[in-house]
């Protein structure tokens, strides 16, 4: 194995696993604001539970997002130091930028949302919800511009080798930055809500809290399907902007060998790599046209245009992509499910979409995976989109062996903690929204 | 380009202060947690020192990352070269700080594991406080670097005399800011165990610096006439003495206020030998100095106004953040948290 490959599956796992938690974090948060502002508005102390409840399962999902990112901020000096010589000029600024406007932010406001309910006021409290559901925000969109950067790089000219800045405003928002925010947002937004619901559909299920349950699942509900409906139109936008940018990464998505007008959707299908042919394909005549083109004559570039030593590779981009769109699809027949059994108040009481919901919760998570391995496969060979391969990207000076050992490491130490988190996630949701409030000090096992 | 020169004079200062705030905020939960073991002997007092970092070491942490990121931004070569080349030891740093970021957390709410999360709260908590003075060491005496600036030593190389002193230098220093917040945040018996623990970590501090002298005379001797570094160095000295004095009349908080002058003390020490450089290599014209291992002058720019803009702010909430949770920690009191 070299030293290469190992980087990438470190970056790959350790990414990866920490990308588990913020788009948690981001739908959460927003739940915790909407239920702070409902209290505020109702003076209904359900409502007021709901958020102390959300802000448990928080403080742990945050917790476990801090750790598994503390290795990214060093990950790219440590196994990518050639990337930091030649794209630091530009690539670091959005990560300092996050740290000190996000970071920074989110820690200790997330501090008093746990610790401090009963040392501060009613409105710093929520002031202080609204902070922790910005700062999360705002650090997603700083990571995004760092990653869109890296897809279709602007704001800079090569000099010796080296990219250097030329304009700040244009690398920051180059032409991928904010329809990937906005769906990468979106997809958190749909991860934690459907966290929220299935909570509340456990409590349905099993009987306890019912009153509090169902107000939970409302809310809930709401973000979770305007997000599913939303996220088919930012999804939309984002395709036709990588046919735009990076049409090879859409060839990649869509195993589409052959540039041709009228190009078909391959819904179904094995990509066979060697041969340039898709195995047991099903496919809709125009409609890849039709979709990126608006035009079911369009013009699609496929990978022929390409040389072979920068096509990306097709089979990781194609199943990852359509295994998103996928998911993406039953998140909007839930949404509309659920929205329909709410207007006829049947939704406390159809056990089969709390079941639902319940089996469904791993599925935004692999949504979120299987987009962002997509998203980064199909960039390859490139670490910078046709500035810097990512062969020519990692350490030198790092041994095979170096990597190996802190794989090995991280995978047990995520394991453990993977497993801890899971189980203390899991028995507070089984304490329930019923505990009381007032003045309680909060986490004493 | 006497602007470029600015800034990068500039970012040489705020990286520096980045990581003495580091130092000085993280330092005392770092302490905390490498002198649980000593200064706690029951479940309660344990969770009044926990209860004590558990609300803001998250926030303390932050500045590690935010130095990180800064030195990425504002200086990439010498990012790339130390994180590469240190690689085992940042590797088993960024071991301890992922076990114990979530250690605080889990022990409270897994108690299956406690015993576990607990050392893993103790041990991620000293070995970085270890292991940070000796980077910080191999970067201030010079390590082999090769013609591509890239570095040409292994784990071993870091483990020599001055480095190994300065990480001794650096244990003591955050167990020294550590038993001081916790006999300023604690009562009773556990308040009278911190400040005598003070007391002796304050004399291994003034030994550990006496030893650290000697090594820079050894293997940095240019460095002994370095006036501003004498400037800091008395600063560490007196701020030591008036901390003894302060502990002796219980005034806690006058105590913490000089551990945390003796801490910035030793980073101006660091920063004055250092300067322009920013790793020394063995070959001193191969060393990354602020000139060639800067970013360009408007990538600097650009940073410099994220800072004046982002830092203000985040000392402000900092600040109310220690506010809120200001005063004694009293175990199940309201506050207490884990």
């Amino acid at each position: 194995m070299d030293a290469v490959f190992l980087a990438r599956l470190q970056f790959g796992l350790t990414a990866g696993f920490h990308f588990l938690f913020p788009p948690t974090t981001l739908g959460l948060s927003l739940l915790i604001v909407i239920f702070e502002t409902l209290y505020a508005k109702t003076k209904d102390a359900v409502y007021q539970r709901l958020s102390v409840y959300l802000v448990k399962i928080l403080g742990t999902v945050f917790v476990m997002g801090v750790a598994t990112g503390i290795a990214l901020e060093f990950a790219f000096g440590s196994n990518w130091a050639a990337y930091s010589r030649t794209v630091g000029d530009i690539f670091g600024a959005p990560l300092a930028a996050e740290a000190v406007f996000s970071f920074f932010l989110e820690s200790v406001f997330l501090g008093i949302l746990v610790f401090g309910r009963d040392r501060v006021s009613a409105k710093t409290y929520r002031l202080s919800a609204f902070l922790v559901f910005f700062g999360a925000h705002l650090s997603g969109l700083w990571i995004i511009i760092a990653n869109s950067w890296m897809q279709t790089p602007a704001g800079f000219r090569l000099e010796g080798g080296r990219a250097v800045l030329t304009s700040f405003g244009q690398a920051a928002f180059n032409p991928s930055t904010v329809i990937r925010f906005v769906h990468t947002i979106l997809g958190g937004w749909t991860t934690g809500a459907l966290v929220a619901m299935a909570v509340a559909a456990w409590l349905l299920l099993k009987g306890r809290s019912a009153a509090a349950a169902a107000r939970l699942m409302k809310p809930a509900l709401a973000v979770f399907a305007v997000s599913a409906v939303l996220q088919l139109g930012s999804g939309h936008l984002h395709s036709m902007q990588v046919t735009r940018t990076q049409p090879e990464k859409m060839a990649a998505f869509e195993a589409h060998w052959k540039t041709m007008n009228g190009a078909p959707f391959t819904v179904f299908g094995i990509p066979d790599e060697k041969n340039e042919r898709t195995l047991l394909a099903v496919r809709i005549p125009k409609m890849l046209s039709m979709l990126v083109h608006l035009d079911p004559e369009g013009r699609v570039l496929g990978l022929d245009e390409f040389p072979k030593d920068e096509r990306p590779p097709v089979f990781l981009p194609f199943a990852g992509y359509h295994l998103m769109i996928l998911f993406g699809l039953l998140f909007i027949l839930m949404g509309v499910w659920g929205v329909w059994l709410q207007a006829r108040k049947k939704l406390a009481t159809s056990r089969a979409y709390l079941k639902l919901v319940l089996f469904a919760v791993p599925f935004p998570y692999l949504a979120n995976e299987t987009g962002w391995i997509a998203a980064e496969v199909g960039r390859q060979p490139w670490a910078v989109f046709r500035v810097l391969r990512t062969s020519e990207a990692v350490s030198t000076v790092v041994p095979a062996g170096n990597i190996l050992f802190s794989i090995v490491v991280f995978s047990l130490i995520y394991a453990l903690i993977g497993v801890a988190g899971l189980t203390i996630i899991l028995r507070t949701i089984r304490g329930g929204p019923e505990e009381p409030v007032a003045g309680a000090p909060k986490g004493q096992a | 380009m006497a602007g470029w020169d600015f800034l990068r004079n500039v970012w040489f200062l705020l990286i520096g202060v980045l990581l003495a705030g580091y130092a000085v905020l993280d330092g005392f939960d770092l302490g905390v947690g490498a002198l649980l073991p000593f200064l706690a002997k029951s479940e309660d007092e344990k969770r009044t020192l926990i209860g004590a970092v558990g609300p803001v070491w998250d926030g303390n942490e932050v500045w590690l990352l935010a130095g990180g990121g800064a030195l990425f931004a504002a200086f990439p070569a010498a990012y790339a070269t130390v994180f590469s080349g240190f690689y085992l030891a940042l590797m088993l740093v960024l071991f301890a700080l992922i076990l114990r970021a979530v250690s605080l957390e889990f022990r409270a709410h897994d108690p299956v594991r406690r015993k576990l999360w607990e050392a893993a709260f103790v041990g991620g908590s000293v070995l970085p406080a270890l292991l940070f003075g000796v980077a910080l060491g191999n970067v201030v005496v010079g390590v082999p670097l090769d013609a591509r600036t890239e570095f040409t030593g292994s784990f071993f190389t870091l483990l020599r005399p001055l480095p190994l002193v300065f990480g001794l230098l650096g244990l003591c220093a955050f167990l020294l800011h550590g038993a001081v917040y916790a006999s300023l945040k604690s009562e009773g018996v556990l308040r009278q165990r911190a400040e005598r623990t003070s007391l002796v970590l304050a004399a291994a501090f003034a030994a550990a610096f006496a030893l650290s002298l000697v090594m820079v005379g050894i293997y940095l001797p240019a460095a002994l006439k370095n006036i501003p570094a004498w400037f800091f160095a008395a600063v560490v000295v007196f701020s030591l003495a008036l901390l003894v004095a302060a502990l002796k009349k219980g005034r806690d908080g006058r105590a913490f206020f000089f551990s945390s002058s003796a801490f910035l003390g030793l980073w101006g020490i660091v920063g004055a030998v250092q300067y322009p450089n920013i790793v020394r290599a063995a070959d001193p014209d191969l060393s990354l100095t602020i000139r060639n291992a800067s970013s360009s002058a408007l990538t600097l720019k650009v940073m410099l106004i994220i800072a004046l803009v982002g830092m203000p702010l985040v000392v402000g909430y900092t600040i109310f953040a220690f506010r809120v949770f200001k005063g004694k920690v009293r175990p199940g009191g309201a506050g207490a948290g884990y």
